[in-house]
């Protein structure tokens, strides 16, 4: 306590010097806590974005029905759960297709009518399966731009009939070939049909009523992880608790890939801050030497009327980790404003900055480091001296 | 008159400086020995290697060869931070440039050693008014040396040596930097101390400050003689 109270006085002493040596610190920190906190801001909203855009679905497959299989009408009545935002059944087979003699292999897909939404599909032409589609199992499909091209040689197709496995179905509607779909989870280079679960399965001799995959998306004013939590939840009371019944896995890709980005950033960004950081011990380390050597009198004067070498190792150590906490406070301090102004600055996007708890832990530790690793060197240095040496010198 | 105990005890003590190729020899077979509660001053002109011996009997320097006992242990016998200990309870320093610390009061100079010491809080301010009290300085606590006199300055570093209750005092020319009056002031204390029963050592270039010790000890060259009266 004492010992804090002489190094304060000793900071204190010099008030320009100590600023101006503090500077590097302060500076460094700057740059850790603002970049850090900028990056998370603008990442948090960019993840925020792309979880508004409900391409988050999850994806549930089913092992052991436990004599309670799940049917279209279970589907039904989950989508009216408040957390959920929507449940499409899918199952998938390969079929052959032919029109006019033209014979291609196609991945059917057998789905329900949400499908089109939570793999935020968009029309190129016609609509998407509806629910009395799977309801009544009639024979119309939805196909992609490809097979459209492939298969019926144009896309303006609406009407025309095409067999798939040999059972003849109407296009309805065509779906858009988009390359610059984010979740990929369609494949573009595939040749695609769309067709009512329950017409599936009639067809196959593998796909019957008991739905064993499917998909489950948010509502709107819920997040993902709500969602998966409550269809396990669902799932649970279902399966008599059985976890091993059933997996729920949630294809936020993107979001993961976004933090991926983040947390990849993040490190350079705070990696530099942190050589910067450095510097600024540099500089504590060489003020501090500075102060060593100015202060040698003082050093012989306290080792004359008895201060042991623990005590003047103490003394200067304290010194150089105060001068690098109080920069450390004052950065922490400047960062807030910063990104307070920032804040104000880019309110229209909808942007928060705010402090990061952890980066600002981060950076209090890490000063804390350099004040000892740059104080270490002077303040041996200091102990070291003989108390005659340091009593006789200059003068 | 009872039995005291031999405090310092130099035999054969010897200091040299290497200046380029010239030994000089500060401290040439010094022999000598102070018992507790003596008053003994060394007198010798500038540059007769008083300071280099009073170094040495304050443990803030070694000796080259010889021996010095301390209170009847060799001074080798003990590490670093022993002797920091020894600097700290047992000895007190007055130096001829006062060596302040220019940063801190009157009464926080004073109050130092006793840090060093581990003393309480409550009881450093005790004793640190009371040191101050003794040198006739307890208005002047909160000054900071720049704003002092030499003499009073001079006081605070008597009361800075004084505040541990040191056995013995080293004084090297306290007086050197004053003038005749506060001189006299100055060696007023010191008999004083030596009236309570401190051991002083005091050293000196003047023999009218000399003769007001019970027993006087000549040095020229780094040679030790007594001075017989
Ligand atoms: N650190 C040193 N380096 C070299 N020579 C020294 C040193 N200290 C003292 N001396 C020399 O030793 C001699 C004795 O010095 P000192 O003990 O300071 O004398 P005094 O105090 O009697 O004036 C002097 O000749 C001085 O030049
Ligand atoms: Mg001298």
């Amino acid at each position: 306590m004492q010992t804090l109270k002489m190094a304060l006085k000793s900071i204190g002493s010099n008030k320009l010097r100590a600023f101006l040596t503090m500077l590097g610190i302060i500076i460094g920190v700057m740059a850790l806590v603002i970049l850090v906190s900028l990056v998370n801001g603008a990442t948090g909203s960019v993840t925020d974005t792309i979880s508004s855009l409900g391409k988050n679905m999850i994806t549930v497959s089913i092992s052991d029905n436990k004599g309670a299989p799940v049917q279209i009408s279970d589907l039904s009545e989950w989508m009216q759960d408040p957390s959920l935002g929507g449940v499409a059944a899918y199952t998938k087979e390969s079929f052959t297709g032919k029109k006019d003699g033209n014979a291609e292999t196609v991945d059917v897909y057998g789905v329900t009518s949400y499908y089109e939404q939570i793999q935020g599909m968009s029309m190129l032409l016609g609509r998407f399966l509806r629910s009395t589609d799977i309801d009544n199992h009639t024979y119309v499909c939805v196909i992609n731009e490809k097979l459209a091209t492939e298969l019926i040689g144009y896309t303006d197709c609406l009407g025309q009939e095409i067999t798939l496995g040999g059972i003849r179905y109407t296009v309805v509607g065509v779906v858009e070939d988009n390359d610059t779909s984010l979740t990929k989870s369609y494949n573009n280079d595939s040749l695609s049909a769309y067709i009512p679960y329950t017409s599936l399965v009639r067809m196959s001799d593998s796909a019957t009523l008991e739905i064993t995959s499917f998909y489950v998306d948010a509502a709107e004013d819920k997040t993902t992880k709500d969602a998966e939590e409550r269809i396990t939840q669902i799932l649970l009371d279902r399966f008599e608790d059985d976890e091993d019944a059933f997996t729920v896995k949630s294809q936020d890709t993107l979001e993961n890939t976004m933090n991926d980005v983040s947390s990849a950033l993040t490190i350079l960004l705070g990696g530099i801050a942190a050589i910067s950081l450095i510097v600024g011990g540099i500089g504590i380390m060489n003020i501090m030497l500075v102060t060593v050597t100015e202060r040698t009198r003082e050093i012989g004067i306290r080792k004359a009327i008895g201060a042991n070498r623990h005590v003047i190792l103490q003394q200067f150590l304290l010194e150089a980790v105060v001068l690098c906490m109080m920069g450390c406070g004052i950065g922490i301090g400047l960062s807030w404003a910063v990104l307070q102004v920032i804040g104000i600055v880019v309110s229209s996007l909808s942007i928060t900055f705010t402090l990061n708890g952890t980066v600002v832990l981060i950076a209090v530790g890490f000063c804390f480091l350099i004040g000892i690793v740059f104080g270490l060197y002077p303040a041996n240095k200091a102990a070291k001296m003989k108390p005659i040496d340091a009593l006789h010198y200059g003068g | 008159m009872e039995k005291k105990e031999t405090m310092i005890r130099l035999k054969g003590v010897c200091k040299n400086y290497q200046i380029g190729r010239e030994v000089i020899h500060a401290l040439d077979e010094a022999t000598l020995e102070v018992t507790e509660g003596e008053f003994v001053s060394i007198i010798g002109p500038s540059g007769s290697g008083k300071s280099t011996l009073m170094n040495i009997i304050g443990c803030l320097d070694v000796a080259d060869s010889g021996e010095y006992i301390l209170d009847g242990i060799p001074i080798e016998d003990y590490t670093e931070g022993e002797l920091a200990k020894i600097r700290n309870k047992k000895i007190g320093f007055v130096f001829q440039s006062f060596n302040l610390i220019p940063k801190l009061t009157a009464e926080e100079n004073v109050e130092l050693p006793l840090i060093y010491q581990k003393v309480k809080r409550a009881e450093r301010a005790r004793r640190v008014e009371e040191a101050l009290k003794r040198v006739k300085l307890e208005r002047r606590a909160s000054h900071y040396p720049t704003e002092l006199s030499g003499g009073q300055q001079q006081r605070v570093a008597i009361a800075r040596a004084i505040a541990t209750d040191p056995s013995l005092i080293l004084a090297d020319e306290p007086t050197g930097n004053l003038d005749s009056a506060t001189s006299k002031e100055i060696m007023d204390i010191f008999h004083e101390l030596h009236q309570q029963g401190h051991t002083i050592v005091l050293i000196t270039h003047d023999n009218d400050v000399a003769a007001q010790a019970e027993r006087s000890i000549h040095i020229l060259d780094g040679k030790v003689t007594e001075v017989k009266r």
